[in-house]
């Protein structure tokens, strides 16, 4: 338990430190919506609550990707080597899942904020469109995770996250939109339950997977 | 492993399903009518390449305990086979969707579901490809293929049935066992299912031979004296 606290702290820390990363994946997310925006050139809410929303989860996908992809790559191979030596394969990879998930709540929900305000918001139960975010930055940051130590081990890192991730985060991606087009139309909760049960569902399958084979992972 | 009697049992059921399939007698039904008779090569290639990927996963997971080379081999081509079997079930859904919905690829989530998972192991033949050290690769990709197939099998079986789909047993479409009142199919689909299973690992054990055959001729470059 103070290990995983101990590197939840490290990779916090390490994250302030660099804090260009950080608002470098701000401004990717922002500009991103910005360019939909100018390319979809709004006049007064044309964008059918649909499109917004799918609009909405493919911005977050890439930015989820492109945030996660290096949380084993920007550290140098011989930190590695001295972490392991160090704590318990397990706990790295909590550590990093608890941190990806929590960048990714940052993430989005400073996206979604953004992406409201000059998009216009549709969302008709704001509590249950919060929740969709929750659920799909936890499932994203988990996918992504065990993906990206498995694409760090490769060459041409980049083209394998987005190929190995794609398919592994489609059932999740579906569901949320699923989930968030509910939100939107202000449906009540009951009919939504499914979806939410299926989403906790994935996020447990895919945490549970990540905690077993991280460790085979981290031993080549 | 070099034993005949399973080889000549999978020619016997193909022939028996192959000429069942074609002139066998059918159940008359209204919409499917005589494409009703894709059932033993469509439904039976998707058990199949399901029974292939299952036993793929857990050859990767035996790898991963017991680290024998042999173990990945037969993962990969397993898989490998699986992965035939996805885009040859693919095809013959297409050719069934055409004359019974209207439409080669209708937009339904079982087709989607299939395409993605196929995308899934055609980027899990794109991982093995990119490392050259065996070990590494072999150890790596196991990872990716229990990862994958326990998202795979969600995406197949349990999403479909949340939302509409045209198939049968979902979205209040009834499924095949209701109009199959006197067991005419039923004769005829499991020795499919049975007969593709074993034809699936023939040409999985046929390549894992190949791969024992290269291995050691590679050995033998390398131990070859000067």
């Amino acid at each position: 338990m103070g290990e995983l606290k101990a590197l939840l702290w490290k990779e916090i820390t390490l994250e302030w430190r660099q804090r260009y990363a950080l608002s470098g994946m701000l401004l990717y997310m922002v500009s991103t919506v910005f360019v939909c925006y100018l390319s979809f050139a709004l006049k007064n809410n044309q964008l059918t609550p649909i499109v917004w929303n799918t609009l909405f989860w493919i911005i977050l996908l890439f930015t989820a990707v492109n945030a996660i992809a290096k949380s084993f790559s920007q550290e140098r191979y011989g930190r590695l080597i001295y972490y392991y030596s160090l704590c318990s394969p397990q706990s790295i990879i909590l550590s990093k899942i608890i941190y990806n998930g929590l960048l990714m709540v940052v993430l989005s929900l400073t996206g979604f904020g953004f992406y409201a305000l000059v998009m216009g918001n549709p969302v008709g139960d704001l509590g249950l469109y919060l929740i969709s975010i929750l659920l799909a930055a936890v499932g994203f940051a988990s996918v992504l995770t065990l993906v990206a130590g498995i694409a760090s081990k490769a060459e041409n890192n980049a083209t394998l996250m987005a190929v190995l991730s794609f398919p592994i985060l489609l059932p999740m991606l579906l569901m949320t939109i699923n989930l968030s087009k509910n939100a939107l139309d202000g449906l009540d909760w009951d009919v939504s339950m499914d979806e939410i049960r299926t989403l906790l569902a994935l996020d447990a399958i895919v945490i549970t997977l990540s905690y077993l084979l991280f460790p085979y992972l981290w031993r080549s | 492993m070099r034993k005949k009697w399973w080889k000549i049992l999978c020619i016997l059921l193909l022939l028996y399903v192959v000429i069942m399939g074609f002139v066998g007698p059918v159940p008359r039904l209204a919409i499917v009518n005589e494409t009703v008779r894709n059932t033993y090569f469509h439904v039976a290639l998707w058990l199949a390449m399901t029974t292939l990927l299952l036993a793929s996963m857990l050859f990767s997971l035996k790898y991963l305990r017991d680290g024998k080379p042999q173990s990945d081999d037969i993962a990969s081509e397993l898989a490998r086979s699986g992965l035939f079997y996805g885009i040859l079930g693919c095809l013959t859904g297409s050719v069934w969707a055409n004359f019974t919905w209207g439409d080669p690829w209708p937009n339904d989530p079982k087709l989607n579901g299939a395409a993605v998972g196929i995308l899934m192991y055609l980027a899990y033949f794109l991982l093995r490809g990119s490392f050259d050290d065996e070990q590494r690769r072999a150890r790596i990709a196991s990872v990716y293929n229990i990862f994958a197939f326990a998202v795979f099998v969600p995406l197949i079986y349990i999403l479909p049935r949340l939302t509409d789909s045209l198939h049968p047993g979902s979205g209040g479409n009834s499924t095949f066992a209701s109009f199959d009142l006197d067991s005419q199919l039923r004769m005829v689909f499991y020795p499919a299912v049975i007969g593709w299973i074993l034809l699936g690992l023939w040409l999985a054990e046929l390549r894992v031979r190949l791969k024992i055959i290269q291995r050691a001729q590679q050995d033998r470059l390398l131990n070859a004296p000067r």
